[in-house]
């Protein structure tokens, strides 16, 4: 009786496998229960006398405890162990209790006895499949704001987190020999052997205790023992095997290409208090040589009115909940079945001094020994009768049985109904590994058929009837399986010898007598979606004749459940009302994850900080401590502006501005992309990638580069210097470096490998400080060694070779700004360094340090283009104004015929043009779309778009670029951009806002 | 997740590892201006796509940084053979014979010259 007291009232003395002393205490909805260490949630709840669980998806139909596995699709509670670890929809059949666990039933408002939503079930006549399709249609507008939010309300089932999820996971990469999914009697055997010839052997299954259906089966005998038994002894002897790795907890969710299998393992979700450092889940991704797919079969619930109510459970989860758990599900329990497995549960009950008034049986003579037994238990056995309805609301209390040919009905009062279909072998791993499952007519059941991986299916998923033969297949694939992978003739083959029956076969699929077509009762396919037979029936009537179409139609199968019960039942139901054979109909594909996967799982690390790399600069540090706001350029923190006290960054940025065009100011431009292309054949390769030439440009003179797509449209630019014959310092922009990389070598390795050239990425080698402005030269020159800086020795656009603070450096003169300016390349190790002494230099001489937002205003003062920014893959050199850029005499450079294709030659197309507003103060949206005539009806032609747009401070006025059909013909006119406020003016002009002569280039 | 064999690291490597590169044995005109408005956009745009065996290239970028060839089933996804930039066609009538795993796939002598044929001969 102590058991009892602690563990509920139908906690059966003597039965089970739970040790009756571990008491764990938890709570229900704020109840509070006491279960046994090793209980489920489902079967502690069944101990403690609960069927009622949730409330259904649509109906709101109190639901129970269908299985006592993880097809389960009514059980599903939330579970929270603080607010940002909570989880929506844990099956109670999986979750282990612990000492605390708390865990609230969904989908019920006030509470779980008494609903409101229930209300739909009153309602359901009009909630039929597809109703959404069909009703709600008017008004219009109302969808979106009334229907669909109250929809949306009322159905569902948990509800998600609000904060982030503070759990940690964790991933690990495993290779092996064979990976065997299921440890049931036929994964232990086919690991056992495979283990023997020493190959590497994983095995994985997704309950805590292995054995699968020997947890249950009380009647089998392998090698000896009692079957849970013999697992037991199995898997202690396996895990203590050098060779192989048990993972329980642990399921197999995807079987993807080439046998690469993601497995879940779940660590902390049964323990009270994990440890801090625990993960939570661990990822486990694994690639086999061989697969053996042991996965068992699922049983299937009979289709009859009200068979959702709560206490209606399979047959097997019965026993497992016996057998296992030591708990009964009732204390009078009725037997509704097709086949003859629920026998079995039955007898069990009945054993343990469960009154189990009657068998009802559809068949109508069913003869084997095991019925036979159950009649001289004194069961009453009812063949060719049908349960065509389920008494009761939020426990079911009596079954109302009739002949399955007419008759009198008959009412059997129970306080639970035990019901088998039959076995639905899980072929779902063999699907997803893109085999093709066969109809095996004479059995009604889908069948692995014709294999696309490395893998054998064995036992229950595979149809295999009979634990010796069930055995014998798992010994010879296990052991042919570490014979391919290389361990042929090695160790000493496995035997083992098996008694008692496990069998797989009979029952039937569709809907049971009693829920015949006529009938407007409610006889659930699918529990978790709500889905009946009728509605089934409905789609087809509605011309749904592809299986496909009727489970988007009713959503069969579609919870998270994915329809491991009702599948088949959905597809015999459409396929008798369609009268076509079930083949023809079809089954609809499974897919990967078996079970519902945590996004914790798959997410793993990549969180956070380690989501994405972040790229820094060397001067980094020296940007952070200025207080320099900064942006994200791909995966690179660039400084965008330094606000000074009291600042905001409109004033910050006009000034760095003013700074560069009147002192001088720096700029870090070490995103930039550089390339080194050495090699004697150097100057024909970037011949062949630019539409520039190169092969006279001196050496120690720089160039301005423009890169196209064969297409002709411009790829990429940067500014080329020649360090000497055989060797150029490359640049590119920022965001392009990766891309224009890939496109350099794809062209020298497959287009011109006949080219000597060498390619190597030195984006990350150079540190690079831009000092702009009329005083740069006299800032740096001081710290310069070895090179004449001079305007004569080294005019714009020319490199030099030298030392700077002592440290090597590539000295460019060169200018995104218009100004006189410097882009000194040193090793990145030196750049934060030379950058302080360079400001330390240039500061009492006005040196500023300007970011990007300045960077991108000055060179929009001066017209230079960012590709990405005024380009968009659709603008040629022409269309930008760079038609200098092209090298007339070139005979071929990648581009080159894109360029001379008929659109891009045609008249009309969108050239880049400078805009100015009528009123100086506006600055123009970018993006922002362009007109002739604002007064035009809408829609209106657009003949162009805003591309680039300030305010400049040195302009004392805004400024923009804009992309403009026909726009080099129209400088001068007036155009406008309608924007929501009215319309703004604009004119449209050339696209140098400042220092249109260049002069300041050359100061 | 896809294991690729790189026939200059001459090792599978996981797809991570590499990274497609479009249809393969495209050839870029010689000398490319004078070419046609049908023939160029047939070479710029026109792409097999075929529900079978196609030619497609790939790059083993986070190795060793080669592009290369590969014939692969679009409808398995299996590779059945891996080649090095440069060498001809191999016979997919005789690799498909032979075995469909890469490391059955052997290729044999050099198949005839077709109109499109590699994009990367020295």
């Amino acid at each position: 009786m102590t058991n009892q007291v602690h563990s509920g009232s139908n906690r059966i003395s003597g039965a089970g496998r739970l040790t009756p002393a571990k008491t764990v205490r938890f709570t229900f909805d704020g109840q509070s229960l006491t279960g046994l260490e090793g209980d489920t949630l489902a079967s502690a709840l069944l101990a403690n006398g609960i069927h009622l669980v949730g409330r259904s998806f649509k109906y709101h139909r109190p639901r129970g405890i269908l299985s006592a596995g993880s097809e389960e699709p009514n059980a599903l509670v939330d579970i929270e162990r603080d607010k940002s670890r909570k989880q929506p929809n844990v099956r109670a059949t999986v979750q282990e209790i612990y000492d605390g666990l708390k865990v609230k039933s969904q989908n019920r408002w006030p509470s779980l006895t008494f609903d409101v939503g229930a209300i739909n079930d009153v309602f359901s006549p009009m909630l039929p499949a597809g109703f959404y399709y069909k009703t709600f249609m008017w008004p219009k507008f109302a969808w979106k704001t009334i229907y669909e939010p109250k929809i949306r309300a009322a159905a569902g089932l948990g509800v998600v987190p609000g904060e982030p999820d503070t759990d940690r996971y964790s991933n690990r990469f495993a290779h092996c020999d064979v990976l065997v999914v299921g440890a049931g009697a036929a994964g232990l055997a086919a690991a056992l052997s495979a283990a023997a010839t020493g190959a590497t052997v994983i095995l994985c299954d997704e309950q805590p205790e292995v054995g699968g259906a020997l947890r249950y089966e009380s009647d089998v005998t392998i090698d000896g023992a009692p079957g849970y038994e013999w697992a037991t002894a199995t898997i202690a002897r396996l895990r203590a095997m050098d060779n192989v790795t048990v993972l329980t907890r642990t399921t197999a969710f995807g079987y993807y290409a080439q046998n690469f299998v993601g497995l879940a393992e779940r660590i902390s979700d049964h323990l009270s208090t994990p440890a801090a450092e625990m993960p939570r889940e661990r990822l486990w991704q694994i690639r086999a040589k061989k697969v053996v797919l042991a996965t068992g079969a699922i049983e299937r619930h009979m289709v009859f009115a009200n068979n959702d109510r709560p206490g209606v459970m399979l047959a097997s989860a019965a026993r497992m909940f016996l057998n296992h758990y030591g708990v009964a599900i009732g204390r009078k329990v009725g037997v509704y079945t097709a086949n003859d497995s629920a026998y079995a549960a039955a007898i069990d009950l009945k054993r343990a001094g469960i009154d189990v008034p009657i068998i009802v049986d559809t068949r109508d003579n069913p003869k084997s020994a095991i019925v036979e037994e159950a009649r001289s238990l004194g069961i009453e056995v009812l063949p060719g009768h049908a349960v065509f309805s389920a008494g009761g609301k939020r426990r079911v209390s009596s079954m109302l049985i009739k002949p399955n040919r007419g008759g009198s009905e008959r009412k059997v009062a129970v306080d639970a109904v035990i019901v088998s279909a039959g076995w639905t072998p899980s072929v779902h791993l063999f699907s997803q590994s893109r085999g093709k499952v066969a109809w095996d007519a004479a059995n009604e059941r889908f069948l692995p058929g014709t294999y696309a991986q490395d893998c054998l299916s064995v036992g229950a998923c595979n149809g295999t009837d009979g634990l010796q033969d069930v055995i014998n297949e798992a010994i010879a694939a296990g052991g042919s399986s570490a014979e391919q992978a290389g361990f042929a003739g090695k160790g000493t083959p496995v035997s083992l010898t098996a008694t008692g029956s496990a069998s797989w076969i009979g029952g039937m699929i569709g809907s049971a007598a009693g829920a015949g077509p006529d009938t407007t009762v409610k006889a659930f396919v699918d529990f978790q979606n709500d889905v009946t037979a009728k509605d089934v029936r409905l789609a087809v009537r509605e011309g749904m004749h592809s299986i496909e179409h009727v489970k988007r139609f009713t959503t069969n199968g579609m919870a998270t459940d994915q329809g491991k019960t009702s599948n088949l039942h959905g597809l015999a139901i459409a396929a008798e009302a369609l009268n076509k054979p079930i083949p023809a109909v079809g089954l609809t594909t499974f897919r990967a994850p078996f079970t519902p996967v945590t996004f914790g799982t798959i997410v793993n690390h990549a969180r956070h900080d380690l989501f994405d790399p972040t790229r820094r600069t060397p001067m980094h540090a020296w940007h952070a401590a200025q207080g320099a706001a900064f942006e994200d350029v791909g995966q690179w923190k660039r400084a965008w502006y330094y606000p000074q006290a009291g600042e905001d960054m409109h004033a910050a940025v006009n000034r760095e501005c003013v700074a560069v065009r009147t002192e001088a100011g720096i700029f870090d431009a070490s995103t930039l992309g550089k390339i080194e292309v050495v090699g004697p054949d150097a100057a024909k390769f970037l011949e062949l990638l630019y539409t520039n030439p190169w092969e006279k440009l001196g050496v120690g003179r720089l160039r301005y580069g423009i890169m196209l797509r064969e297409d002709g449209f411009i790829y990429d630019d940067g500014v080329v210097g020649r360090l000497a014959e055989d060797r150029f310092h490359v640049t590119t922009t920022t965001g392009g470096a990766p891309r224009v990389m890939n496109h350099m070598e794809d062209y020298l390795q497959t287009e011109f490998p006949h080219l000597d050239v060498w390619l190597t990425s030195t984006t990350e080698q150079w540190g690079v400080i831009a000092v702009q402005g009329p005083r740069s030269r006299e800032i740096i020159a001081p710290l310069v060694e070895g090179i004449d800086m001079s305007n004569e020795a080294m005019p714009h656009m020319s490199v030099r070779e030298g030392k700077i603070c002592g440290v090597p450096t590539r000295l460019f003169r060169m200018s995104f700004t218009g100004e006189t300016g410097y882009e000194i390349n040193v090793p990145a190790d030196y750049g934060q360094a030379v950058w302080e002494a360079i400001y330390e230099r240039g500061k009492p001489l006005g040196l500023t340090p300007y970011g990007t937002e300045a960077m991108h205003i000055l060179r929009a003062e001066k017209g230079y283009i960012i590709v990405g920014q005024d380009t968009d893959g659709t603008v040629t050199p022409q269309d930008a104004g760079l038609t200098w850029a092209i090298g007339k005499n070139k005979t071929d450079y990648v581009g080159i015929r894109g360029l001379l294709r008929r659109d891009l030659v045609t008249p009309g197309r969108k050239q880049l043009v400078g805009l100015k507003t009528v009123d100086p103060k506006v600055v123009l949206e970018e993006g922002a779309q362009i007109v002739a005539n604002p007064n035009q009806p809408v829609p209106m032609t657009m003949i162009g778009h805003v591309t680039s747009s300030y305010w400049s401070e040195n302009c004392g006025r805004s400024i923009a670029l804009a992309l403009v059909i026909d726009g080099t013909k129209r400088l001068g006119e007036t155009l406008y951009v309608p924007m929501p406020n009215g319309v703004i003016e604009v004119e449209v002009t050339g696209t140098v806002f400042f220092d249109e002569k260049g002069e300041r280039l050359n100061g | 997740m896809l294991l690729i064999k790189c026939p200059y690291c001459e090792d599978e490597r996981p797809e991570l590892e590499f990274r497609n590169a479009g249809e393969a044995h495209l050839v870029r005109a010689n000398p490319i201006v004078d070419q046609s408005d049908d023939d160029f956009a047939a070479f710029l745009y026109f792409r097999q796509n075929p529900k079978g065996l196609q030619f497609e290239r790939w790059r083993h970028i986070h190795g060793c940084g080669r592009f290369f060839n590969a014939v692969r089933d679009s409808v398995s996804d299996k590779f059945l053979t891996v080649y090095k930039a440069g060498e001809p066609k191999p016979n997919v009538e005789q690799l498909v014979t032979r075995g469909t795993t890469p490391a059955e796939a052997v290729v044999e002598s050099p198949a005839p010259r077709t109109p499109r044929t590699k994009k990367a001969e020295a």
